[in-house]
């Protein structure tokens, strides 16, 4: 097990530099600066920005410093936002798109693996055709339609809720929590659903039947362990999208995550801001699948014994 | 777990459906919420450039002139009069006596010293220091040629009295006074933060910054909400009504619409465009469509065939309908236009005209060569990505197809990649859009002089550079747009660039807002505002 933990951790080291090396390149290559902007300033105006950030510098060389600084923890200013460093930026937006994140999981999480499970055990009964329905919309109907429909019900039409907002008025949490962890919630009803009907079906848990446990137990204590499997190895990439995916619901309900400084820094080419984001949501991504393949790993006895 | 969720959710549901909304609670406590497009670059008005940082910064720091709420010539600011000699080269401004920054330091002429010569550092990198290029010196200064500041035509002669010397006349000068680029910082608070040409310090931010203005920060959340309150030591203060103002970075539109919807908004920056002509239809009694001084147009890029001969470029202009565009795809109630400068911004009408005429159109295209319409090069129109600019391509493209003959494609492309196709004249036909600085037909006309890097088309016309020239050196308004109004049929008659549109500021306001008056470029002051329910 903590072969298995060091191992990861000394593979991710090179990742990381490949996946930070070349978005460097990468963002330098597509047209446009940083500085371009509708009204064209004097070339010695450009020559003047140009040498306040660094750029005038031989790409290599720039290459070199931001690298240098990256592994202290500095991933220089931003080239948008003057007096605000990458750093502080993330640090602002990361706990917003986590709470976010954790909230739509939980979401996703208790809705899915309830209608899942129920779906399972009651097949081919109304139970099991209505929820897996309804999970089909989940994935189908994109987040960006999925959020404006609840705004115009719940927000503008039955004015329950705030439309938009993050900790600014009471409720407004809600809304946003529900349409990123919906779709997550589809997923992992179909999931878990398929997982616990192979389980069902297996020798074991006729043996608890003819001991004669109760249903619940059977459910919860032995079909539940091994038929939910499936669903904790989607919990690794289900995070990483929940994170990185968050943009286009912090646009809808105007919360200031992370997810929105990603995207706007790739259209304003805000090249350190680019770099800070795609390193650090790199090492979220590989952070959770790792800890997702650990807790197979302590879950599931078979991946174990092929270590 | 169900009735302990149901009870969470019905506490949720209660508590939200009791609530007031921002909007109603507003007007008990004059705090006025405002979508204010994207989150503003910065704070500092040396560095930023952008409408949403204007809105901001109106708000917090004035300059030696304000803007008219209502449009036209300037009104006092921290200068509460002036004498201009008579030849029109120096100012000299009195400053008021009882003003002050906000925290309590007494605002002295040497502040705008200070100020400018921060602005003018080239090492700062400000990206509008053009602003006082009309300043004797000024352009010296910030190209490096000089490095003593004192050769700056711009001193304080005492305290509260400032003198400053101009290269030419400059009727627009006080109407420059009002673009932020212009406006004073607080010596003290940017050297306790850094040095003079520090671009990274962090003297804009809660609790540090120092301005002059009517309202001071109180808090900013980066891509949330930025929130300015009363200024008791503004020297206007008394008339200042409103006591916080909230800011918030909406960057969608639709979000903005529905927020304005659901009462979290008194003001919206934009409205979306597919909305406007129903809410014109049905009399949405919220939406306002304003006069702005800006005009959407394209460029031709007079280097490349067949845009080379000014017959072709005519006959393109001539071949689109602009009222119809107008009337059927923008719907908005933008302003056919047949000038590059706005009409009516400054009193000034520029006396050009543009026929929408397609068999003259075909018959200019023969004249220049075409007459047989499939020896026309296909054309390329260049446009950055947006539903607005594609529609108004689409529709153009089949204009000049039907009333041509011509084959027309269309090249949609990434703002940052646009731009820099703009810049290197790579392209052929390329959208633009100009929204004046202040409101004098300087702000237009001057960038299509030769060479100057606004251009962007390659045109040059050595008359027109010196009746532009001429004007700006020249005291006397009525010569001086009588020279302006020439250069614009110059303009107009070699077309460079193809007029399409005059914009105009379409957005959706409260009711309750009230001292909002519309003007050209649309500065709001907030002492004119206040909240109130008919």
């Amino acid at each position: 097990m903590l072969n298995v933990l060091i191992r990861r951790v000394l593979i991710a080291i090179p990742v990381l530099l490949v996946v930070a090396s070349l978005t460097f390149f990468f963002i330098r290559l597509a047209p446009g600066g940083p500085f371009d902007a509708d009204k064209v300033v004097s070339p010695q105006v450009m020559k003047n920005l140009n040498a306040a950030y660094n750029l005038d510098a031989p790409l290599y060389r720039q290459y070199f410093d931001y690298m240098s600084g990256v592994i202290v923890g500095d991933f220089g200013p931003s080239f948008r936002y003057p007096g605000r460093s990458v750093s502080e930026m993330i640090y602002t937006g990361l706990p917003i798109t986590f709470e976010l994140a954790f909230y739509a999981l939980m979401i996703a999480v208790a809705l899915g693996i309830f209608s899942g499970v129920l779906a399972a055990l009651k097949r081919n009964t109304f139970l099991d055709y209505f929820p897996m329905a309804i999970a089909m919309l989940g994935i189908c109907v994109p987040t960006f339609l999925m959020g404006p429909i609840l705004v115009l019900v719940f927000g503008i039409n039955l004015e329950l809720l705030p439309v938009s907002g993050w900790d600014t008025l009471s409720g407004d949490k809600l809304l946003p929590s529900i349409t990123l962890g919906f779709a997550y919630a589809a997923y992992i009803a179909r999931l878990s659903r398929g997982g616990m009907l192979e389980v069902l079906g297996q020798d074991f848990i006729r043996t608890a039947r003819a001991k004669g446990l109760s249903e619940l137990s059977i459910v919860t204590r032995h079909a539940m362990q091994g038929g939910l499997l499936p669903v904790v190895s989607f919990m690794g990439p289900a995070i990483a999208g929940l994170l990185g995916g968050s943009f286009v619901v912090e646009t809808i309900f105007q919360i200031p995550g992370l997810g929105r400084f990603y995207v706007e820094a790739a259209f304003n080419r805000d090249y350190t801001m680019i770099l800070g984001t795609t390193i650090f949501f790199s090492a979220m991504i590989i952070f959770f699948n790792l800890l997702s393949d650990l807790a197979v790993l302590l879950l599931n006895p078979r991946a174990r014994e092929n270590l | 777990m169900k009735k302990i969720t149901s009870i969470f959710l019905v506490a949720i549901l209660y508590g939200c459906g009791s609530s007031v909304s921002p909007v109603d609670q507003g007007l008990i406590d004059q705090v006025m919420h405002i979508g204010n497009g994207s989150e503003p670059q910065g704070l500092d008005p040396h560095i930023v450039t952008g409408v949403p940082e204007h809105h901001l910064l109106i708000t917090m720091c004035e300059g030696l002139t304000t803007s008219n709420p209502k449009g036209g010539a300037n009104l006092p600011g921290m200068a509460e009069s002036w004498e201009i000699s008579e030849d029109g080269r120096i100012y000299i401004f009195n400053i008021r006596k009882d003003a002050k920054w906000s925290n309590g330091d007494d605002f002295v002429a040497d502040d705008i010293v200070w100020s400018w010569m921060r602005v003018l550092t080239p090492s700062l990198g400000s990206q509008y220091p053009d602003m006082l290029y009309y300043v004797e010196g000024a352009e010296d200064f910030n190209t490096g040629v000089i490095t003593d500041f004192t050769k700056v035509g711009v001193k304080a002669i005492d305290d509260k009295t400032l003198e400053v010397k101009l290269n030419n006349p400059t009727p627009f000068f006080l109407g420059l006074l009002s673009h932020y680029s212009t406006w004073p910082v607080h010596k003290e608070t940017v050297l306790k933060f850094g040095e003079i040409d520090d671009r990274q310090g962090l003297w804009t931010r809660p609790g540090n910054f120092v301005c002059n203005g009517p309202m001071n920060l109180k808090s900013w959340e980066l891509n949330k909400k930025i929130i300015v309150e009363k200024n008791p030591l503004y020297w206007d203060a008394d008339k200042v009504k409103l006591n916080q103002m909230h800011f918030y970075p909406v960057s969608d539109i639709n979000t903005e619409e529905r927020m304005f919807r659901a009462g979290q908004l008194h003001l919206t920056s934009t409205v979306p465009s597919q909305k406007c002509g129903v809410w014109r239809e049905e009399g949405n009694p919220n939406l306002r469509i304003d006069p702005y001084m800006g005009t959407y147009y394209y460029r031709a890029n007079v280097n490349v065939k067949p845009l080379d001969n000014v017959k072709v470029r005519k006959a393109l202009t001539y071949a689109i309908d602009r009222e119809k565009l107008t009337e059927k795809v923008t719907q908005c109630g933008q302003i056919p236009a047949y000038s590059f400068t706005p009409p009516g911004a400054a009193g000034y009408n520029p006396n050009t005209e543009i026929p929408y005429d397609p068999e003259l159109a075909r018959q200019l295209l023969a004249e220049a060569g075409y007459e047989k319409t499939e020896d026309f090069p296909v054309l390329q129109i260049l446009y950055n990505t947006s539903e607005d600019h594609r529609k108004i391509a689409l529709t153009i493209q089949q204009m000049w197809q039907q009333n041509l003959g011509i084959s027309v494609e269309l090249e949609n492309m990434d703002w940052k990649v646009y731009l820099s196709r703009q810049n290197s004249m790579d392209y052929q036909i390329s959208r633009a859009g100009w929204i004046g600085d202040y409101e004098d037909p300087n702000t237009f006309l001057d960038i299509m002089r030769t060479g100057r890097g606004n251009n962007r088309t390659g045109w040059s016309n050595q008359e027109f550079d010196e009746l532009v020239g001429k004007a700006n050196a020249t005291a006397d308004q009525e010569e001086r747009y009588r020279l302006l109004g020439e250069a614009e049929k110059i303009l107009i008659d070699e077309l460079p660039i193809i007029p399409i549109y005059t914009y105009v500021r379409s957005y959706q306001l409260s009711p309750d807002v009230k001292g909002y008056s519309p003007n050209y470029l649309d500065h709001h002051h907030p002492k004119t505002l206040y909240l109130e329910r008919d």
